[in-house]
């Protein structure tokens, strides 16, 4: 059985708020809804399933059905790191498909920025006490990745520097991006080392943020207010440890990418841009390659020359991303959102021309530790 | 050994029923990883099972405590109590002689110096009575 052309993303709203001091996570997520919902043509009524994840500590998502007062014939809080939302709208595709539901709201909102929750500690996994004794951090476990492929293949810190211009460059054509101020390469290479090989402008932003997209059955999507994008084929998994034996610059996406390319029954010359989940830049070279769109390896020289400009050859991370938008912790969200705008033609200046197909690769967790991994594409044929 | 702070401030790892061989072995100032007995497969860190076959038949197989840099980072940023205070740090991944790449730190040699392949070696740090960490220096 296959999700291909089963199910499509019909409303997404992304809030606007990047700061906000005087609301709850729980209050932004409505307000999300509230705009996906608007933007599809529906209402509240017409949602029979809930996904969502990063609601704190207390009951989650229960809570959450409480503080929207539904009643859903379907819930999903599958919680793996900032990817999640991108997991969400494969198991809302799998269920609508299944019959389990028709109209499911995935949704997110976060107040990280404004009430920063400590890092740190740990101690719930079994894998803790062999880590937090020697002090990993999340820029850290990234930074190894990339210490590993610069010695393995040469690569520069320019060419991680090229990715986090070319997303400010997007950013500054997108009016509710946190950071819009262009930056140069000498701009990203004399910013402070945070952990090397990584510099600050290599990092994500951190944000508040919220944002929700609703999927259907194709059938129905074909009543709403807004042009369908259809989702073609789905993929998920993890990597990690793997007792000991990885092969660390394999990630996730050499999994899901194959997977989803062959579910989808399309190419890598299909896709019209990508929405890749940047919570660092070295995040968008390993994925590229692991996705296949260069050789292992080769992820220097494909991310130079302006390659991923909106108007380049390989459009990617057109709103800014995690870089220069918004990151609440979380940005599996804004990939789907982007992705949507992208191909029903809603990006103003940024839009990148004659956007067919989309790829969205979300990568949740520690790429050097543990991290989850789930690829979509997306159409609007 | 390396000098252990009079006050130990940085977080302590959380020892279970699973992992307590592996401590203690480390107090007694020994590496040790585990083997499954039915498929032969090393595993770092340590489970009750083997993540190849689920067999529960384990043996330790004690380390060289000699290995290479498999990659690392020097830490500049980190505001958890015991790293604020200790910054810049580096953390690695070694990998054992043996085969297996663990989470470390490396010590007694200056950040700068690191490099990816760099022979080093065990040296066991007696953070506090109970807890013995396995950091790793340039091999001598
Ligand atoms: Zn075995």
């Amino acid at each position: 059985m296959s999700l291909k052309h089963k199910t499509a993303i019909v409303g997404a709203w992304e809030h606007p708020t990047r700061f906000a001091p005087d609301k709850s996570a729980f209050q932004i997520t409505a307000e999300s809804l509230h705009g996906a919902l608007l933007d599809a043509g529906l209402t509240l009524k017409d949602v029979d399933g809930i996904l969502s994840s990063g609601m704190a500590g207390g009951m989650g998502i229960i809570a959450l059905c409480d503080y929207l007062n539904i009643q859903p014939n379907f819930i999903d809080s599958t919680s793996v790191g900032g990817a999640s939302f991108v997991f969400h709208v494969a198991h809302a595709a799998a269920a609508i498909n299944a019959g389990l539901c028709n109209v499911c709201a995935v949704v997110f909102g976060s107040t990280v920025a404004s009430r920063p929750a400590g890092f740190g500690g740990g101690g719930a996994d079994p894998s803790d006490q062999y880590e937090v004794p020697f002090g990993p951090t999340t820029v850290g476990s990234y930074a190894m990745i990339a210490e590993r492929h610069m010695h393995d293949y040469g690569t520069t810190p320019e060419q991680l520097a090229e990715i986090a211009v070319t997303t400010r460059l997007h950013a500054s054509m997108n009016p509710v991006a946190k950071y819009r101020n262009p930056i140069t390469i000498n701009d990203v290479l004399a910013s402070r080392i945070i952990s090397s090989p990584l510099h600050l402008l290599d990092c994500c932003i951190i944000s508040d943020g919220g944002g929700a997209v609703i999927v259907t059955s194709e059938e129905r999507a074909r009543d709403m207010k807004k042009k369908p994008v259809y989702l073609l084929g789905a993929a998920e998994t993890a990597r990690h440890t793997s007792d000991g034996h990885r092969d660390f610059l394999e990630t996730a996406a050499f999994q899901t990418g194959k997977l989803a390319f062959e579910r989808a029954g399309v190419t890598h010359k299909d896709i019209d841009m990508a929405m890749i989940y940047d919570s660092f830049t070295i995040t968008v070279l390993v994925t590229l390659e692991n996705l296949g769109f260069c050789k292992r390896g080769e992820g220097g020289a494909f991310v130079q020359g302006g390659r991923l400009r909106y108007d380049g050859a390989f459009p990617i991370n057109t709103d800014g991303g995690g870089l220069s938008s918004c990151h609440p912790m979380m940005r599996g969200m804004f990939l789907l959102i982007e992705a949507t705008r992208q191909l029903r033609g809603e990006c103003g200046p940024r839009q990148v021309k004659n956007c067919l197909t989309a790829l969205v690769n979300g990568t949740g967790g520690a790429l050097g530790q543990r991290h989850s991994g789930a690829t979509l594409i997306l159409s609007n044929q | 050994m390396a000098d252990a702070p009079k006050k130990y401030s940085k977080p302590l790892p959380q020892i279970d029923e699973e992992s307590r061989p592996y401590w203690e072995a480390l107090q007694r100032h020994e590496l040790y990883i585990q083997k499954c007995r039915d498929c032969g497969e090393l595993r770092y860190y340590s489970r009750a099972q083997c993540g190849q076959c689920l067999s529960p038949s384990t043996e330790w197989i004690r380390c060289s405590g000699r290995g290479k840099v498999y990659t690392f980072t020097v830490t500049n940023q980190n505001n958890v109590a015991g790293f604020r205070e200790s910054l810049p740090y580096v953390m690695a991944y070694v990998q054992l002689d043996e085969g297996v790449k663990i989470l470390t730190n490396l010590v007694d040699c200056a950040p700068q110096q690191v490099k990816i392949g760099m022979p080093v070696e065990v040296v066991y740090e007696d953070v506090t009575p109970e807890v013995t960490l396995a950091k790793f220096r340039p091999a001598r």
